[in-house]
């Protein structure tokens, strides 16, 4: 086995807060040898980017190594002075970050950036540094490099802009690349690309990757080696079949069987119990007292007939100027009583549109769409305000659906008076009966939402969907923001509301594997266009179309967890 | 890396959440704790908004009681005793012999009072207006936001003065001097809402386009209602920081007014006035009538100012 180019020796960070002294990474060890992957995987706040961050030297202060040692290719590193850092940094360890928009600069076209940076560290005349600059613009297979060289960052796609960026960081011969979540921004497909590339240059360039992701689907695809690191801590280290096949620690098995199997449909995912502190969701409480909904008239609650949205590409005074393109696209489907419909497609395809009109979000533009017979678009007000009783909406980003400004028990109580459920000001046992259902703290009534994780908001937002007793539930990507453990808890709440409460729902998301553990019927949108249309059993066993088959085998191959 | 320090947060014990206590431990106050700036700028403020709420009960006379003022005493040096009279003055006097300290106290009272209204004023008609903007946007955010371009082309002093020549001009003359203060009020006012309604027409549109207010949309909430209970709340902060400096730049803009001799009238003197009337003794040799409430007012002005660039260093996430 060859020598370790880096290696990090029980390494911790402190930061000193008003609060006492916080260690995010205590006691870290590991190694990266020549041409290797090493997935470090773990949930947020496990510690594992300030990881990466003490080994570039690029701590924010008031945070800083405290103990520990890093080594690079035989000399210590960590002890440099910043000005060392700075010379190290980008010439033998280079990083890739999360946001391809933001890493590359807008002002300057991506051969300037190139050139430079190879200038910076390489000292070669303009036009070798334009020289190289090409030659690794076609090593990260940019197709015409020569043309690409003088476009803006704006003119490339994601996917593109973030092959750029590694190149950027190739620009020196780095010994190793700290690669931070580098595809959690970009498109599944595009997403396998860019992995494809990373693994292929690190194996012709021997360089040395550590590659901090909370996806295990990259982890599998993509790794030789694997860590695992919970709460500042690595608890567990080996191959990644190792890792994968056969847990060791209690921690990784939790972990590992909260991961959606995009192959086998399971009834719940088990409950991580390593760590969990929550609550149970009091699913029979609930039942016990919910009007079960009366079936719709056809059977089909929610139809949508050729639905199409237009957004203004160009605002122009006059109408004939402007310029539109369609955002949904004759988009047809059904949604019958007590079913979960799931959309899926990539950003762009439409999906979350679609979620959008059928809230009363957005306007409609073209077609219809029919809620258990009424057409939508012609309601008039009283029976717009029963219809928006009926339906609720879970988004994706539970930092930013729940008023900020706002105690739990106000934000909940709203549609309840909204709607004449109960008077204003009477609300507050009901309120808590909800909260305390859903598995909340019983002093969550006067907090506010900041001081909840992820996971409790997305409980809080499940509270106020349910308080009007809605038929049909949106889901709008509600666990894309949420660590896998988490998510696993939240879509097993969502299977017993649509099981115990006969609750109908539309899931939009762009995972696979939660798509096909979620839903009953799959919708494909590709491009503001529905591709096709079929019982998710049979969708994905054997998909129609060429774009499904596309979007399936792109899914990462969890194999081995499948023993 | 915020990541990691909510979850240290989120384990923290939560305290009994009474207001106080909450405004207590809250980031700000700590900040507030270490900043030695922002607390030296607070008691001069706090110093000096007191000292003219409690004006009566602080100053040793009344300077605009006829009664007690004795012309014997103009022009008496600060800190010692008249020739005439004998009596002595920290501050001394002015020509009618009015005690400068007083005058001050006074005069503060009536440059604080209208600062505070007029950025009450701005602050009101800038928020409606801004919110207006952001939310509903489309045409009425274009002729809002129009109208704040054309107005800020002209340097606010102008559009003061021009508001307050028009209202002096339409106010009756028997009620000039009384009404003066309010037409001040009203011209600053009317001349600083641009940059209220900017900031929270910026602000409006990025809390627009969040989750929250999504929510409340189809809950069926009315836009005024979304407006005023969703997203006020949540712009309110920059605005808060804006208010402050806009503080300082009242008072000043008064002064400014007052001393141009269009402002406070020398029935009411303001800071502003109490310059204006100083500078004429200034090459005569009785400085102090002048010295003293510049002073004042550039000690109101300075420590408003800096508790200002405190407060929006404090809340602007960024700085951190």
């Amino acid at each position: 086995m060859t020598e370790p180019i880096l290696s990090i020796r029980n390494l911790t960070v402190d930061i000193p807060t008003r609060y006492g002294l916080f260690q995010p990474v205590r006691n870290v060890s590991y190694d990266i040898r020549p041409g290797e992957i090493r997935g470090v995987v773990g949930e947020s706040g496990a510690g594992k980017s300030m990881t990466g961050n003490a080994v570039i030297g690029l701590l924010d202060p008031p945070a800083f190594v405290s103990q520990g040692e890093i080594w690079l290719a035989g000399r210590r590193i960590d002890t440099l002075s910043a000005e060392e850092k700075r010379s190290i940094r980008g010439k033998e360890i280079a990083m890739i970050f999360q946001d391809p928009l933001t890493s590359l600069n807008p002002l300057f076209t991506v051969g300037e950036q190139l050139v430079e940076t190879i200038q910076l560290h390489l000292n070669l005349s303009a036009d070798k540094a334009k020289a190289r600059a090409l030659e690794l613009l076609n090593a990260v297979a940019i197709p015409d490099p020569e043309e690409r060289f003088n476009q803006y960052p704006h003119q490339f796609s994601g996917g593109m802009r973030q092959r750029v960026v590694i190149a950027l960081a190739l620009c020196s011969d780095p010994k190793v690349i700290v690669a931070d979540e580098p595809t959690t921004a970009l498109d599944v497909s595009i997403q396998a690309q860019v992995l494809d590339l990373i693994k292929k240059l690190a194996e012709d360039r021997q360089i040395g990757v550590i590659l901090v992701t909370h996806d295990m689907g990259v982890i599998a695809d993509t790794t030789e080696q694997v860590t695992v690191m919970y709460n500042g801590e690595v608890v567990e280290s080996g191959t990644t079949d190792q890792i994968l096949g056969a847990p060791q620690h209690a921690y990784t098995q939790a972990l590992i069987s909260a991961v959606p199997r995009p192959h086998k449909k399971v009834h719940r995912f088990p409950r991580v119990t390593y760590g969990g502190r929550e609550n149970a969701f009091k699913i029979e409480d609930l039942a016990r007292d919910w009007h079960k909904p009366e079936a719709s008239q056809s059977g089909v609650l929610l139809r949508a007939e050729n639905l199409t949205k237009r957004f203004v590409r160009k605002s122009a005074l006059l109408p004939s100027n402007r310029t539109y393109f369609n955002a949904v696209d004759d988009v047809s489907f059904d949604i019958r009583d007590g079913e979960v419909f799931g959309i899926v497609g990539e950003s762009g395809s439409g999906k979350s549109t679609v979620a959008r009109m059928i809230a009363t979000l957005h306007s409609i533009d073209g077609g219809h769409a029919y809620f258990d017979g009424a057409d939508i678009a012609a309601m008039d007000k009283a029976a717009l305000a029963k219809y928006r009783r009926q339906i609720q909406m879970i988004f994706q980003d539970p930092f930013s659906s729940l008023n900020p400004r706002m105690q739990v028990g106000d934000i909940i109580a709203e549609p309840l008076w909204h709607h004449g459920i109960m008077p204003r000001g009477k609300t507050e046992p009901r309120v808590r009966e909800l909260l305390d259902k859903v598995g909340l703290a019983r002093d969550a009534y006067q907090k506010y939402p900041h001081e909840f994780s992820g996971g409790q908001r997305q409980r809080i937002s499940i509270a106020r969907a349910l308080a009007t007793q809605p038929r049909f539930l949106i889901c709008d990507e509600p666990t894309s923001a949420l660590d896998v453990s988490v998510q696993a808890q939240i879509l097993n709440i969502l299977k017993d509301l649509q099981e115990h409460l006969g609750l109908t729902m539309l899931f939009i998301s762009h995972d696979l594997p939660v798509v096909r553990q979620m839903c009953d019927r799959v919708a494909v949108m590709k491009q503001g266009k529905m591709v096709e249309v079929n019982d998710a059993e049979a969708l994905f066993a054997e998909p129609r179309e060429a774009y499904t088959r596309e979007l399936l085998g792109l899914m990462p191959k969890l194999a081995l967890l499948e023993n | 890396m915020t990541e990691t320090t909510e979850t240290r947060t989120a384990s923290i014990p939560a305290k009994a959440p009474t207001r106080l206590r909450r405004a207590l431990d809250s980031d700000l106050f700590y900040a507030f704790r270490r900043s030695p700036v922002a607390m030296v700028s607070a008691a001069v403020a706090a110093l000096l908004i007191l000292a003219a709420v409690f004006a009566p009960l602080v100053a040793p006379t009344n300077p605009f009681d006829p009664a007690s003022l004795n012309l014997m005493n103009g022009f008496t040096p600060p800190g010692q005793a008249n020739a005439f009279t004998g009596d002595s003055f920290w501050l001394g006097t002015d020509d009618q012999g009015r005690d400068i300290f007083s005058t001050i106290l006074y005069g503060l009272r009536i440059s604080l009072f209208v600062g505070f209204s007029a950025v009450l004023l701005a602050m009101v008609l800038g928020i409606i207006l801004g919110l207006l903007a952001g939310y509903v946007g489309g045409w009425t955010d274009t002729i809002i936001m129009r109208a704040a371009d054309v107005q800020l082309t002209f340097p606010s002093i102008l559009v003061a003065m021009l508001i307050f020549g028009i209202a002096k001009g339409i106010t009756p003359v028997e009620y000039r001097d009384q009404m003066a203060i309010w037409v001040l009020i009203l011209a600053i006012g009317l001349s600083d809402w641009v940059q209220f309604a900017r900031v929270v027409r910026g602000s409006a549109m990025v809390e627009k386009s969040k989750d929250y207010v999504a929510a409340a949309q189809m809950i069926g909430r009315p836009s005024l209602a979304i407006m005023l209970r969703h997203v006020l709340p949540n712009v309110m902060s920059p605005v808060l920081v804006i208010a402050t400096i806009s503080l300082a730049l009242a008072i000043i803009a008064e002064a400014t007014l007052s001393f141009l001799g269009v402002g406070a009238p020398p029935t009411q003197p303001s800071l502003g006035t109490l310059i204006r009337i100083g500078q004429g003794f200034l090459f005569s040799g009785e400085w102090w009538i002048l010295f003293f409430p510049a002073c004042t007012l550039l000690a109101l002005a300075l420590a408003v100012n800096l508790l200002g660039d405190w407060l929006r260093d404090a809340l602007n996430p960024r700085l951190k």
